[in-house]
């Protein structure tokens, strides 16, 4: 299965060979005006062209892992963003290339006006939702986060999987990413801390003070 | 991406050239849709006017000050935290659903989201390019001591690091220790020690001596 994808540059937890991290003293909010306007054209289209967030994350990642790395993080967004549009048939390439409409608009969700903004940014995309089923896993308990390799987007960091950690915090139960990306509906799923010791990861020579949580969805994890 | 424009621009850099191109094709996409009405440009342009010049780290800085200041406001923000920086105005997308993690002298917490880039876009603004960056989303869970040593931090060698991986839609926002020497200081002035990065938990907050 895991075999047919052609994406996973983003899983970057605990991979080597990326250098130091080097900050950016008095670094600008963005850095040329095409990323302000990739951002809020990102931002201005998901409700009228129907797409979530888990969708827009994939959109990003779905690249083979050398141009995912080469890429700077608002290419990243506007290269997902004509993606989507274009799968949408919002827009066409050959419009792209001419700069100019050429053929008449589909009915879309109601376009974000300026009145707006504020109220929608406010408001946000909270991901809780009611359920009647149980939480598996309590505080304190010892899972196993599932060796599982999915063949579609998932938020299941590939450092954690068959790995050994603890029931930190209950958090309740939120939207599935690994079906709301593919369409597929929001099949909430209860979501967990759930905490590794630093040993358990990267292994019995490791410093014994750090310890690193996940957020995971009751289908990452099995009993331990 | 392939375009070379060395006319105009030879004394530019290959990653320059393709800018430009990038540049000219997010303006003729804004265009299409634009026409298209799909969008209206006035709010975008109040999009980018919102996160840069409203929304950022000193949203958060006030948060950790009050937290500072006033310890009802403390327990109710460690307690839950999205109502508590509600009370304070902010509040909505990539922070719908905000927990604060309190450093304390044994313990530290350093916040990475090695997927992608999850930020709480209400208390901090749209990250930095280091924290989306491939160092730093690397080795951040692997190795959280190296990187607070690329930031100049040293913490003891028993301090338990606590690294939070934001896999989901939870944001994490650290609450670091109020420093020293700063008894009966207003809320305004505690908010000037409280930087971005100590929010973050790859920083540590300003010290009254650092001023001096």
């Amino acid at each position: 299965m895991s075999g047919e994808q052609d994406f996973g540059g983003q899983d970057l937890g605990g991979t080597h060979g990326h250098g130091q991290v080097k900050p950016e003293a008095n670094e600008p909010v963005f850095h040329a005006d095409w990323e302000k306007r990739a951002f809020a054209l990102t931002l201005a289209m998901a409700r009228p062209a129907g797409w979530n967030i888990d969708m827009s994350r994939f959109a990003r990642e779905n690249r083979p892992s050398g141009e995912y790395l080469s890429m700077s993080y608002y290419q990243l967004w506007f290269a997902a963003l004509e993606t989507m549009l274009k799968e949408r048939d919002l827009v066409s390439d050959d419009e792209i290339v001419v700069g100019h409409a050429l053929r008449p608009p589909k009915l879309v969700k109601r376009v974000l006006s300026p009145d707006d903004v504020l109220k929608v940014l406010h408001r946000g995309g909270p991901t809780e939702r009611d359920t009647s089923t149980k939480a598996a896993f309590k505080p304190g308990d010892t899972v196993r986060a599932r060796t599982i390799d999915p063949p579609t987007h998932t938020r299941l960091p590939r450092y954690v999987r068959g790995r050994q950690g603890t029931i930190e915090r209950v958090i309740g139960c939120h939207v599935f990413p690994d079906s709301n990306a593919n369409g597929a509906g929001e099949n909430p799923q209860w979501l967990y801390t759930v905490r590794f010791d630093g040993r358990e990861l990267w292994g019995a020579g490791g410093d014994p003070t750090v310890t690193v949580s996940i957020d995971a969805w009751e289908p990452y994890l099995e009993p331990a | 991406m392939s375009g070379h424009d060395h006319d105009h621009h030879h004394h530019h850099d290959h990653d320059h050239s393709e800018l430009s191109e990038t540049e000219l094709r997010v303006r003729a996409l804004e265009t299409v849709l634009t026409e298209k009405g799909y969008v209206d440009p006035a709010a975008l342009d109040l999009l980018i006017e919102t996160y840069e010049k409203k929304v950022g780290p000193r949203n958060g800085a006030r948060v950790v000050a009050k937290a500072w200041a006033d310890p009802a406001y403390r327990a109710r923000l460690i307690k839950d935290a999205t109502p508590a920086i509600t009370e304070l105005g902010f509040a909505g997308r990539q922070g719908e659903h905000i927990v604060a993690l309190e450093n304390t002298p044994t313990r530290h917490n350093m916040v990475v989201c090695t997927l992608c880039s999850c930020y709480p876009w209400p208390v901090l603004g749209l990250p930095p390019v280091w924290y989306k960056s491939a160092p730093y989303r690397s080795r951040a869970v692997a190795d959280p001591r190296g990187v607070l040593a690329d930031f100049g931090v040293r913490l003891p060698k028993d301090t338990d690091i606590r690294v939070w991986d934001s896999t989901a839609e939870i944001r994490y926002l650290v609450l670091p220790m109020r420093p020293p020497g700063t008894e009966g200081w207003s809320e305004d002035k505690l908010a000037d020690l409280v930087t971005r990065d100590s929010m973050i938990g790859t920083g540590l907050p300003r010290r009254p001596e650092d001023f001096k």
